[in-house]
């Protein structure tokens, strides 16, 4: 402990010699959570002092949290003192300008996962802001979307460039106190997107982020920020990996959207943290909170997400619908093998008269692997003729897992009207046999079989992103059966 | 074709076939009678290969391979088709998708090029017409939502599509009605051919007014005990299967006067 702290004045002291701004070779701060590490995370980025207060009153309401144990996971004790709040990638003296000045290395890391970022963006027409670690490393298409005047850069420099916007939006869709992971989150994030799109501005590219952990013992806390303006429409994408390692990872992110009137966002997410090996050694944990606020009338937010990934995963994506006529939806396909653990679903909070909200979840689990789905849905006083549909589907493929569906309703307006349904089965081994019958092998059966099962999700995904899901869910359950 | 010698099977510990000798040719059609219990799906699951059916004796020989040693995926690139009793649902899949992954799957095992869509296309469009099966089927989920009949049908659709060398029609005539009972006949003769043997497995004999076997076969508690033509299942039909029983231990079952 004490020569932790030592350490890290060491390192600040050495900072303080240089100026906080000069960036140097693979920084990492030594594992510990103070508001001395806050203050040089803070400082790190250069950050005006608002922000700096902001983290540090998060950090006191988290001091004063306990971790949430209502999920229906199991958790080792996470020892926060043991994580490093802050890392950047190693580099050359300045962070590169463009993909071309990126190291090779890393490129060739994101080739291998299957993420082509140099085609990807070219090809498909997709502007990319890669996380690496904590500090971004390439931004493409930003002259493309600066002419149609939308903002799309890493929190960082959005925290420089456009103080104002992130200072009027940020908290308050997710609350530093929200919970205790978002109060850490804000506490100390490193780094995430910031995303604007101004009045009846339609993105004219789908955003996409790709995000990814590298150095040991980092816990990871992005922080995203999406503003859509009257009338505007965007489609965000989310994509994920991380490679083997054994020690468990801490990745505790707030995502935060706001839609004024008539304005659309998509949100999207593939998620495929490193899960832990098939005795359940090592994988990410992966606390995430992610809000959308439907803030003014007739607009709309969907969220999409393709969870196969991480040890643990738990993780709420939900719609506040204040706007009159406002629709919030929840598409998900959540993956548990091996031994891991999820406990996902949503939360639809009606306030405003006649909105909607529409929830598709479907849950496989394999191996030893437990999945619950948790949906809230939330009909106030005001929600006058809101409406809610939720569809809610579990399959088990083998004999050890398990699959548990906790399904809140809360009405409190009676003209609302809320619709459940509910299935769960197991790949059967009818199913399987008839397949087979056919000619057709066990591995290629399985992965068509939860393909058609998740087909009400995946065709809510953009293009090549669904052709990715599809691929991960087969590597994903290789080995589920037989 | 198919040479069945002293078959003897388990489900759950149970032995259902006991001793079970059948010889098919190609280019034979045989129907395999018996009443309920007697073991006729047992055995079309044994030759599917359907793991929980365990032989314990005997042998199952198919083109001169030891059928008993290849996986249920094997046997089918092989060219052995069932058509199910039950055919399941699998929601989200398309028909046309299925189906073509089993075509492919078995061209590829025979070393032959798979076959693309469009090539594909214009084999279902001949086959349907052959069949006289409109395209509806095509474009829904295999299975799902399909009436009794339907799923019959695409039964037979996808038999027609792998154009198996053996096939055994499990049950296939049971709980269609008259026009739907004559299409999958129609369908079923369509697919008489030299090289391809078709096994009926059926409780009644009305199946067999459209298609006619070259064999009749009685099975009852689990061996095969009575061969004959045509009108033997006739003479099931007139009879019952009560006088096959000696001692009266079959379950007692009337085909005839229902």
């Amino acid at each position: 402990m004490n020569t932790e702290n030592t350490s890290i004045e060491l390192r600040l002291e050495q900072k303080y010699r240089h100026g906080f701004v000069t960036d140097i070779e693979a920084d990492t701060v030594a594992p510990g959570l103070s508001e001395d590490v806050i203050r040089f995370i803070s400082a790190k980025k250069d950050e005006p002092d608002w922000l700096l207060d902001w983290r540090l009153e998060s950090y006191r309401y988290w001091q004063e949290m306990q971790q949430p144990n209502w999920a229906h996971l199991k958790i080792a004790p996470i020892d926060f003192q043991a994580i490093s709040y802050y890392s950047a990638p190693i580099s050359n003296k300045d962070r590169p300008q463009s993909l071309d000045e990126v190291d090779p290395k890393l490129l060739e890391t994101y080739d291998k996962l299957g993420v082509p970022l140099h085609e990807r963006a070219r090809l498909a027409g997709v502007a990319v802001d890669a996380v690496f670690d904590s500090v971004s490393v390439g931004t493409t298409f930003k002259e493309e979307l600066k002419k149609a005047g939308v903002i799309f850069c890493s929190f960082s420099e959005a925290v420089q460039d456009h103080p104002e916007l992130v200072k009027a939006y940020l908290g308050t869709v997710v609350p530093q106190r929200d919970n205790f992971f978002a109060a850490l989150n804000s506490a100390v994030f490193t780094d995430g997107s910031f995303v604007y799109i101004p009045k009846g501005v339609r993105c004219p590219m789908e955003l996409s982020t790709y995000f990814r952990i590298n150095a040991a013992e980092t816990g990871q806390f992005e922080r995203t920020l999406i503003i859509a303006e009257a009338g505007s429409h965007v489609s965000y994408l989310e994509g994920c990996t991380a490679p083997m390692r054994d020690e468990n990872q801490l990745h505790a992110a707030v995502v935060e959207l706001v839609a004024m009137e008539g304005a659309n966002i998509k949100y999207s997410t593939v998620q495929n943290w490193y899960p832990g090996d098939e005795n359940g050694v090592g994988g990410i944990y992966n606390f995430v909170t992610k809000r959308g606020m439907c803030k003014e009338d007739n607009s709309r937010i969907s969220w999409t997400q393709v969870e196969t990934g991480s040890a643990i995963t738990w993780k709420y994506p939900s719609c506040v619908l204040r706007g009159d006529n406002s629709v919030g939806e929840f598409y998900s396909v959540a993956l548990t093998n091996n031994y891991q653990q999820a406990d996902t679903g949503t939360k639809m909070i009606h306030l405003g008269k006649n909105t909607r909200s529409k929830i598709i979840s479907k849950g496989i689990s394999a191996g030893r692997g437990k999945n619950a789905y948790r949906g809230l849905v939330k009909m106030t006083r005001t929600a006058t003729d809101a409406r809610n549909f939720t569809q809610c589907d579990s399959m088990l493929i083998g004999k050890h897992c398990s699959a548990h569906t906790f399904p809140y309703i809360e009405v409190l307006n009676p003209s609302a009207k809320v619709e459940h349904e509910a299935t769960t089965s197991r790949i059967g081994e009818d199913q399987l046999f008839y397949c087979l019958q056919r000619g057709i092998s066990e591995e290629d059966a399985v992965s068509m079989i939860v393909d058609g099962f998740c087909k009400q999700v995946f065709r809510e995904l953009p293009m090549e992103f669904a052709v990715e899901a599809k691929a991960l869910l087969e590597v994903s359950l290789e080995g589920a059966v037989g | 074709m198919l040479i069945i010698n002293n078959l003897h099977a388990e489900v759950d510990g149970k032995e259902i076939l006991r001793g079970l000798d059948l010889e098919v040719a190609a280019g034979e059609v045989h129907a395999i009678m018996g009443p309920n219990g007697s073991g006729k799906s047992t055995l079309g699951n044994v030759i599917a290969g359907r793991e929980g059916y365990e032989v314990t004796q005997g042998s199952v020989s198919y083109l001169g391979k030891d059928l008993l040693e290849l996986s249920p995926e094997q046997r089918a690139c092989e060219g052995v088709f069932m058509a199910f009793q039950y055919p399941v649902e699998i929601p989200g899949v398309n028909n046309t998708y299925f189906l073509r992954a089993a075509l492919n799957a078995q061209r590829k095992y025979r070393n032959e090029e798979e076959l693309d869509s469009v090539g594909f296309l214009r084999l279902v469009r001949e086959k349907l017409e052959v069949l006289h099966i409109g395209d509806e089927l095509l474009h829904r989920a295999v299975n799902e939502g399909f009436s009794g009949g339907e799923k019959k049908r695409n039964e037979i659709f996808q038999m027609a599509v792998l154009e198996p060398k053996l096939a055994i029609l499990d049950e296939t005539d049971s709980g269609l009605d008259i026009d739907a009972l004559k299409a999958v006949a129609e369908g079923v003769n369509r697919l008489r051919s030299p090289d391809r043997a078709i096994v009926l497995i059926t409780h009644y004999q009305r199946l067999l007014e459209h298609v006619k076997p070259d064999h009749v076969h009685v099975l009852a508690r689990g061996k095969i005990v009575a061969d004959g033509g045509p009108d033997l299942a006739l003479k099931l039909e007139e009879q019952g299967y009560n006088w096959l029983e000696e001692g009266g231990i079959a379950p007692l079952q009337q085909a005839g006067s229902q």
